[in-house]
């Protein structure tokens, strides 16, 4: 028995807003770049949360495929990206993303 | 109203991840972040395990709250990072950023609340979060970006050497 019988789809969707919506704010209010990448892990599980209710609630696999794709490239985006923090602070010695606006305009 | 043990546990679930997910942005320290995102994950475990994803649930935890944020950690731990070597935010930065966010929700709520009304599309089978299951359309109609995912993998364990390796100037 699944829960998606009893709990409409609409307030799994309502939660998985709400958790894109604290990952988009965390992205906004922090200046410490890990954080930041920590933030955007949270926005890509509220976008799964919400794919495996779909799935629930049509009874398909499909999408439970691409959540677990999501989760392969989430996997190797913090890998690269964590990579590339090392380097920037091994040369910069800040994660502040203040300090690091050599490309803002 | 009668609440059934299966609203109730969406209802603990949910609180658990949405104040713990308020809690990896509003704490100073980035380890507590950390610390309080693998209970984000916990959580969001069991709401799969609710949905009847057991083979997604256990992929979750094993992948990120075993392997992503011991990555994390780690690499906090290694920079030093603490509450003094923390970036402060400025003040109107943060009413910016809370406004801003505050503003996303209600959009997102209310294209909910405007949508159609969802009916059931078919008569529920409950076992397609099995391994067994998975597994077959994995490998039949997915075979491909599994196999791109790999890939995937491969380019992102070099490049990530690559980046993470000292230079060559500095070893010399």
């Amino acid at each position: 028995m699944s829960a998606i019988q009893i709990i409409p789809i609409e307030w799994y969707l309502t939660l998985s807003a709400i958790l894109f919506g604290m990952g988009a704010l965390g992205v906004m209010y922090r200046k410490n770049a890990i954080i930041l990448l920590m933030c955007i892990e949270m926005m890509l599980n509220a976008v799964n949360l919400s794919l495996v209710a779909f799935s629930a609630h049509h009874s398909d696999p499909g999408a439970q495929v691409f959540v677990f794709f999501i989760m392969a490239v989430a996997a190797a985006e913090v890998a690269v990206g964590l990579a590339i923090l090392i380097m920037l602070y091994r040369n910069t010695g800040t994660t502040d993303v203040e300090v690091l606006n050599r490309m803002n305009w | 109203m009668n609440l059934t043990l299966t609203e109730i546990l969406f209802f603990v679930l949910s609180a658990i991840t949405i104040i713990s997910g308020a809690l990896v942005i509003f704490s100073r320290n980035p380890v507590y972040s950390v610390l309080y995102l693998i209970v984000t994950f916990f959580a969001i475990a069991g709401h799969y395990i609710l949905l009847n994803a057991q083979f997604l649930a256990a992929v979750h935890v094993i992948v990120y709250a075993g392997a992503i944020m011991v990555l994390f950690l780690f690499v906090i731990m290694m920079l030093n990072l603490n509450e003094t070597t923390e970036p402060k935010t400025a003040l109107w930065s943060k009413f910016a950023a809370v406004i801003a966010g505050l503003t996303f929700l209600p959009l997102l709520v209310g294209a909910l609340k405007t949508s159609e009304a969802v009916v059931m599309a078919q008569p529920q089978n409950s076992d397609i979060g099995l391994v067994k299951t998975l597994g077959q359309v994995l490998f039949t109609d997915y075979l491909v970006p599994f196999e791109l995912s790999s890939v995937l993998f491969l380019s992102a364990m070099v490049g990530a050497v690559l980046l993470g390796k000292k230079s060559t100037e500095e070893t010399n």
